[in-house]
């Protein structure tokens, strides 16, 4: 059991029972919240505890701010919605299209690296920042490729959708059926997918990028080359960054601008990264659980706010559901400050 | 015997630099004229090119304008400042608000009322954004000197911050923001239709950069930033006070983003909140092909970047930001640390 988790237990009781809870809370998420909406949030959660946690490698182990997380991740889902659209439903589209997805990304990735990273680590936030916007808006303008700022709608597998009966009994009331396991699917291969990059930090290879995240110039003294290794771990983070994506596209079924590309969940990313932790991937799961909880269920709390304190000036724009990144963007840089090692950082100096 | 013959003796003599090394240092220049000429050649039909050349420059100005504080932030205090794009978002705001009060100048028939209109806008935009920015840096760069990684954090926070602050003061939605009367429309030179803005824009950008090259190269503070920027240890240790130096740089920074916001808005005629993130995208671009706190290369990039647009806006409207981004890799694979490398004595 430890070693499937690398040995890199929680290491404080509070944190422990937190992780089991997300991690219990998951895997019998159908069962347990049943309901559309809950299995979306379920669903959100997952694959984004891979993508902030494939961020975190770069951020937190490699100490590289990259703006291009989304790019990658939309390369998986946009590869995904072509390859489906083009060469019709079936599981071979979406083996060849999450392959070529995580492919791109992870070339692309490698390239930007060795531009930007030889010079200095700022370049690439720099750099990435603009390819990122470029890819963006190139993606919105190819229309006929993309779907543009429509998207696309795409079909999956039979087998994958709600239309497929597994079985006609119900099991704890639910039926289970194709969305039932697209949801296995999902889960199985995002815990798959955090398990592997817990494994990464914990090699000799995590142990390097350590090292080089807390001074690369001595790294490099002791010989180790710290373009290699950071251009390594960039490209690893966006292959797991696009596959996430790919498992993302199948769930939705849609793929557009604003569900893979926008600098909204750039920013998301972000800050699920340093409220949960940096440089810890348990960070990850409980940044992400936390902020997708949130956005779905404090929004809603904001609008209340707004009605109760409507005759009072400036306080309702302010509390406006519209503007949640206000807050968050507060909370963001408090938490840089104040707690630079998240949730989970402060759960282990406590525990 | 006399002292004097004691010393050996030796003509020191300055070595004329050869054609080579003249062309590696003026290297920019020609690669920016080349891409004049080339563009020339792209374009085919003299009116556009002379239309597309006289835009692309008054974009590079703009650009410039918008990126010049980047660059020297950067250069002195070893600050990447992501969250630059916020002053040019307030600048094109306060500069709208103050156009729209002033609608009576702005509108009249009589250039002196509408360049008042402007200036006020522009004056307004300089001192706002240069008080955000003394705040901005208390509350949210200072605490963070010294740490990459968190000032990428914090800046980009910073923006987000700024840009929603802005919705809840302007309205969720994009303002318009007309040119005053007597900078719309086009004259006709050899044929070519130009627009009187872009003419304005090239001329305050071409002032902005003199008299920014002449602050640095003639006066005491630029001889104290030009220090600062290579060492600022020692200049500290000659009693100058190198941290009010600091913010008053990041101030300047920041009215110059201002006043890239003013001019930028009204060129665009609409502001939105989120002008400033999308600027960010060919700032940061220029700042890495000139070469980062380096103010000439900034300036030879946002030209490079402004005509290099233009040409490709023309020929493939699709490509613009693309081409940009392959110049920028072009760039980096012939000088890695940009054209003007700037060499820090640390």
């Amino acid at each position: 059991m430890l070693s499937l988790i690398s040995h890199d237990t929680p290491r404080s009781k509070i944190l422990t029972v937190i992780l089991l809870a997300i991690g219990i809370g998951l895997l019998f998420a159908p069962f347990l919240f049943p309901g559309s909406r809950s299995m979306e949030t379920a669903a959100r959660i997952a694959v984004f505890i891979v993508l902030v946690a494939s961020y975190d490698l770069m951020l937190g182990y490699g100490g590289i701010v990259s703006f291009a997380h989304t790019m990658f991740f939309g390369f998986g889902a946009y590869g995904i919605a072509i390859a489906s659209d083009t060469l019709g439903r079936g599981f071979s589209s979406l083996a060849i299209g999450a392959i070529a997805g995580i492919l791109v990304s992870a070339v692309a990735a490698v390239l930007i690296g060795l531009i930007s990273l030889r010079v200095r680590a700022i370049f690439f936030a720099m750099i990435t920042l603009a390819i990122a916007s470029a890819f963006a808006v190139l993606v919105s303008q190819l229309s006929t490729i993309t779907g543009g700022e429509d998207g696309i709608n795409y079909q999956i597998p039979r087998e994958l959708t709600p239309a497929f009966k597994l079985m006609s009994a119900k099991i704890f009331d639910v039926s289970v059926n194709g969305k039932l396991l697209n949801y296995y699917l999902l889960f199985f291969c995002s815990a798959g997918l955090f398990l592997i990059m817990l494994r990464i930090v914990n090699s000799p290879f995590g142990s390097v990028l350590k090292a080089i995240r807390e001074n690369d110039f001595r790294a490099e003294a002791i010989g180790y080359r710290v373009v290699i290794y950071r251009t390594a771990v960039t490209s690893i983070s966006a292959a797991i960054a696009a596959a996430a994506g790919a498992l993302y596209a199948i769930w939705l079924r849609y793929v557009g601008p604003g569900t893979a590309l926008s600098t909204e969940i750039m920013v998301d990313i972000l800050l699920m990264v340093v409220i949960g932790g940096m440089g810890t991937m348990w960070g990850a799961v409980v940044g992400a659980t936390v902020f997708v909880l949130a956005q779905n269920y404090l929004q809603p709390l904001m609008q209340v706010a707004v009605d109760a304190t409507k005759p009072l000036p400036l306080i309702p724009q302010l509390l406006d559901p519209d503007r949640w990144l206000l807050w968050l963007g507060l909370l963001f840089i408090l938490s840089v400050y104040f707690f630079p090692t998240g949730i989970v950082g402060r759960l282990r100096k406590n525990g | 015997m006399t002292a004097h013959s004691l010393a050996p003796e030796h003509k020191p003599k300055m070595e004329a630099p050869s054609i080579k090394q003249l062309a590696s240092r003026h290297a920019p220049l020609l690669l920016t004229i080349a891409l004049i000429i080339a563009g020339y050649f792209a374009v085919g039909s003299a009116q556009t090119w002379l239309t597309l050349t006289v835009a692309g420059l008054a974009m590079g100005m703009m650009i410039f304008i918008m990126a010049s504080g980047v660059t020297i932030v950067f250069g002195l205090m070893d600050i990447i400042n992501f969250g630059h794009g916020a002053f040019i978002s307030i600048g094109a705001f306060v500069g709208a608000s103050t156009l729209a009060a002033m609608g009576g100048f702005a509108g009249a028939d009589n250039i002196g009322l509408n360049l008042i209109a402007m200036g006020a806008a522009i004056l307004t935009a300089i001192v706002a954004t240069a008080l955000i920015g003394w705040l901005f840096e208390r509350l949210i760069v200072a605490p963070v000197y010294g740490n990459h990684l968190s000032q990428i954090l914090t800046t980009m926070g910073g923006l987000i911050i700024t840009e929603q602050l802005i919705h809840v003061f302007w309205g969720p939605d994009q303002i318009f923001m007309p040119k005053p009367e007597a900078l719309k429309g086009a004259i006709v030179v050899f044929g070519a239709a130009i627009e009187k803005y872009r003419i304005f824009a090239v001329g305050v950008g071409l002032v902005l950069f003199a008299a920014m090259m002449w602050v640095m190269a003639k006066t005491r503070l630029g001889l104290i930033v030009r220090a600062g920027v290579e060492n600022p240890e020692m200049v500290e240790s000659l009693g100058y006070r190198i941290k009010r130096l600091f913010i008053y740089v990041f101030m300047a920074g920041s009215a110059l983003a201002g006043l890239g916001g003013v001019m930028w808005g009204s060129y665009q005629e609409i502001v939105t909140a989120s002008i400033g993130f999308q600027s960010m995208i060919l700032v940061f671009i220029v700042v890495i092909i000139g070469g980062l706190g380096s103010v000439g290369g900034c300036f030879m990039g946002a030209l490079m970047v402004g005509l290099l647009n233009n040409y490709t806006a023309f020929a493939a409207p699709k490509l613009a930001l693309v081409s940009n981004i392959a110049l920028m890799v072009c760039i980096l694979m012939w000088r890695p640390q940009g054209m003007y490398p700037v060499v820090k004595a640390k």
